[in-house]
C-alpha cells in the first residue's frame, strides 16, 4: 500500500535518485507550460494569459483527486500523507510579500529554476535573489520569531473547515477549478478581441474540453460516492502492516512501565480510559480521559492524537483485551504514532501495588510516584516504549 | 545549421501541462510521502555557501545551525536532490524544444540593466516571504493545495493577491 518512503526502505542512495527524477519530472512539466518565461508569468497578473493559473489549478485537482481517490479504494494511505501544517497569519502575510515578489520579479523559486536552467539570465538573477532574500530570514528571524510561530494548527484541512467529507470537498474543489477555467477563458478571449492579448500555440476543441472537465468531476464523484474508508475498512486494509506488533505484544505494556512514563516529565501522555462511566467514576488513573469506542471514529478527536507534539505518548486502559485491542486497531490506522495498551487494563493493578506502600505515606494507587518503582525487582518489567517521531510534517520546505 | 537560426518549439497546452504536473506532484506524495518543493534547497543552498566563508557564523543562528552546523553539510538533503533534478529537468526539457539560449526576458519599456535589478529584487523579496510563509508556490501552494490544507489554500490566494494589488503599480515592468 502506498506511500513508500524510498529513502527508508531503499537506502539513501536510491532515495536520492528518485527525488532526484520526480525534480526532474518537475523540471520539464514547468519547462513544457513555458514557465522559464517571466513576460509570461506575470502576464498572470494583467489577466492576458492566464497560463498559471491554469496549469497550477490543473495539477493541485489531478494530483487531488489521484490521492483521494486511491486513498478511498484503499491503494494509499492518507493518514502517513505529510500535509502541510497551518500556520495561518504568516502564511498570508508570507503569500503577499512573495505575490509582491513574483510581479517585481517575474518569477518564483521554481520557476526561477527552471528558467535558470535553460540560460535565461533573468532567471539566475532572480534565483540568486532567492538564495540571498532566504539567507536574510535566517538572519532577522528572532524579529518575527513570535508572529512566524502563531497561529498553528497541525493538520487542518479544507474538509475541517467546511465540515463536509473528504470526498465533498474534493468534488467543490474540483467545480471550482472547472469554474476558474472557464473564467480563465473568457479573460483571455476578451484580450485576444481588443487585440492586446497573447496568441495561443495550440488547437484544442471546446469537445475535448468538455471531455477533460468530465473525466475529472466523474472521478471526484465517484472519489466522494465510494467515501474514504472508516477506520474498521482501514484496519482490513492494513492490519498486515501492524498485526505483527500486536502479536509480538510489543504494544502491551507493563503497570510499571505505566508508573515510570507517567512520571516523566519529558513525556506528554495522553490517557484513554475505555471502561464504562461507573467503572471509571469507581476508580481511575489520574489525568486519564473516559472515552467510548464510538470517540475512535470522531476525526477531530482522533486528529488531536494523530498531531500530539514528538514526545507525545497514547495509552489505551480497558478490562476487556478484545476491545483494547480494537481501540488500538482503530487509532493505529488514522495515524497516531506512540500508542500503546496497558497489560490487562486495571485488574491487576492493586494487586500489583499492595504492600508496597512508600516509608512514610500509604500509596496513592490513581498517582503512583517514581519512588514506587524501586520496591520491586529491576527486571519486574520490560521496557517498550519506544518514542517514534514523523518528521514528515514539514516536507520539504523546511 | 546555426542555433539561431532555429525557432524555438510551442509550449504546450496549460492543462495539459497541468495534467503532467499533477502526476509528477502525485508520485512525489506516493513514493517518499510530502510533495513538491524548491525554497527549502534555496534556503539550504544559502547556508552552504555561508559556511564555506563563515562557519562559526552558521553555527551560532540557530535558523542556520539546524540546516549546517557543525559538520552537518546543508546541501546533502533530498529537497537540494529535487531541485538539481529540477534544474536538470528544466535544462533537457528545454533543450529538446531548442530554448535553451542566452537571453533577457523582460517588458518592451525597460533596458537589460533595469529588468536585472528588479529580478534581483524580485528574488530577495520572493526567498524572505517564502521562509515566512514555511514554502513557496511548489511546496505551499501546489504540495498542500492537492492534500487540501487550509494554510496552503490561504497562502495561495494571498500570492495572488499580493500580484494582483501591485500589478497596476508596476506596469510599466511588463507592458506596452
Amino acid at each position: 500500500m502506498l506511500p513508500i518512503d524510498v529513502t527508508a526502505d531503499f537506502g539513501k542512495l536510491i532515495g536520492y535518485a528518485v527525488f532526484f527524477l520526480i525534480g526532474a519530472g518537475f523540471g520539464a512539466s514547468l519547462e513544457v507550460a513555458g514557465f522559464g518565461d517571466s513576460r509570461r508569468l506575470a502576464a498572470q497578473f494583467y489577466f492576458k494569459d492566464m497560463t498559471v493559473l491554469k496549469t497550477m489549478f490543473t495539477g493541485i485537482v489531478v494530483a487531488c483527486i489521484l490521492i483521494f481517490f486511491s486513498s478511498s479504494l484503499g491503494w494509499l494511505d492518507f493518514a502517513q500523507i505529510a500535509v502541510n501544517q497551518t500556520y495561518l497569519w504568516s502564511g498570508i502575510v508570507g503569500g503577499l510579500i512573495m505575490g509582491v515578489g513574483f510581479v517585481i520579479g517575474g518569477y518564483c523559486p521554481g520557476t526561477s529554476v527552471v528558467s535558470a536552467a535553460s540560460f535565461k539570465v533573468d532567471g539566475i538573477v532572480f534565483f540568486a535573489g532567492t538564495v540571498i532574500g532566504a539567507s536574510v530570514f535566517g538572519e532577522t528571524v528572532s524579529c518575527v520569531y513570535d508572529f512566524w510561530n502563531s497561529s498553528f494548527t497541525d493538520r487542518f484541512l479544507l474538509s475541517d473547515l467546511l465540515g463536509w467529507s473528504l470526498g465533498a470537498t474534493v468534488v467543490g474543489v474540483t467545480v471550482m477549478a472547472l469554474c476558474m477555467f472557464y473564467a480563465a477563458e473568457k479573460c483571455e478571449e476578451y484580450f485576444r478581441l481588443k487585440g492586446t492579448g497573447t496568441g495561443m500555440s495550440w488547437k484544442i476543441s471546446n469537445r475535448n474540453y468538455l471531455v477533460g472537465a468530465g473525466v475529472l468531476l466523474s472521478m471526484a464523484l465517484i472519489t466522494w460516492g465510494i467515501g474514504q474508508p472508516d477506520p474498521a475498512r482501514k484496519w482490513k486494509l492494513l492490519s498486515s502492516r501492524y498485526e505483527s506488533l500486536l502479536v509480538s505484544r510489543d504494544v502491551f505494556i507493563h503497570p510499571l512501565e505505566y508508573v515510570k512514563t507517567w512520571n516523566d516529565s519529558g513525556v506528554k501522555l495522553v490517557t484513554l480510559d475505555l471502561r464504562s462511566k461507573e467503572e471509571f467514576e469507581k476508580f481511575h488513573l489520574s489525568g486519564a480521559k473516559n472515552i467510548e469506542m464510538a470517540a475512535l471514529f470522531n476525526s477531530e478527536f482522533v486528529s488531536t492524537l494523530a498531531s500530539l507534539p514528538d514526545q507525545g505518548v497514547v495509552i489505551i486502559v480497558s478490562n476487556d483485551e478484545q476491545v483494547a485491542t480494537q481501540a488500538w486497531q482503530w487509532l493505529k490506522v488514522q495515524g497516531v504514532i506512540n500508542l500503546y495498551i496497558l497489560e490487562n487494563g486495571l485488574q491487576t493493578w492493586a494487586q500489583i501495588f499492595a504492600g508496597k506502600d512508600l516509608p512514610h505515606e500509604p500509596l496513592d494507587l490513581a498517582r503512583p510516584p517514581l519512588k514506587v518503582l524501586e520496591q520491586f525487582p529491576k527486571d519486574a518489567f520490560r521496557t517498550k516504549i519506544k518514542l517514534k517521531t514523523k518528521k514528515r510534517a514539514g516536507g520539504l520546505c523546511s | 545549421m546555426g542555433e539561431s537560426t532555429v525557432q524555438p518549439r510551442n509550449f504546450v497546452n496549460p492543462y495539459l501541462a497541468g495534467t503532467l504536473l499533477g502526476f509528477v506532484l502525485f508520485s512525489a506524495f506516493a513514493l517518499t510521502h510530502g510533495g513538491l518543493g524548491a525554497s527549502g534547497a534555496i534556503s539550504r543552498i544559502g547556508v552552504a555557501t555561508m559556511d564555506l566563508f563563515f562557519p562559526s557564523h552558521v553555527d551560532r543562528v540557530g535558523y542556520f545551525a539546524a540546516m549546517g552546523g557543525g559538520a552537518k553539510s546543508a546541501i546533502d538533503h533530498s529537497s537540494v536532490m529535487m531541485l538539481l533534478g529540477t534544474f536538470a529537468g528544466g535544462m533537457l526539457s528545454a533543450r529538446l524544444n531548442r530554448r535553451l539560449r542566452f537571453e533577457i526576458f523582460k517588458g518592451p519599456r525597460i533596458t537589460n540593466g533595469q529588468r536585472l535589478v528588479f529580478a534581483l529584487l524580485g528574488g530577495v523579496i520572493m526567498g524572505y516571504g517564502a521562509r515566512l510563509a514555511r514554502g513557496c508556490t511548489s511546496g505551499q501552494a501546489l504540495s498542500g493545495g492537492a492534500v487540501l490544507s487550509v494554510g496552503s489554500w490561504a497562502f495561495m490566494f494571498s500570492v495572488f493577491g499580493g500580484g494582483y494589488l501591485l500589478a497596476y503599480f508596476v506596469r510599466k515592468l511588463w507592458n506596452e
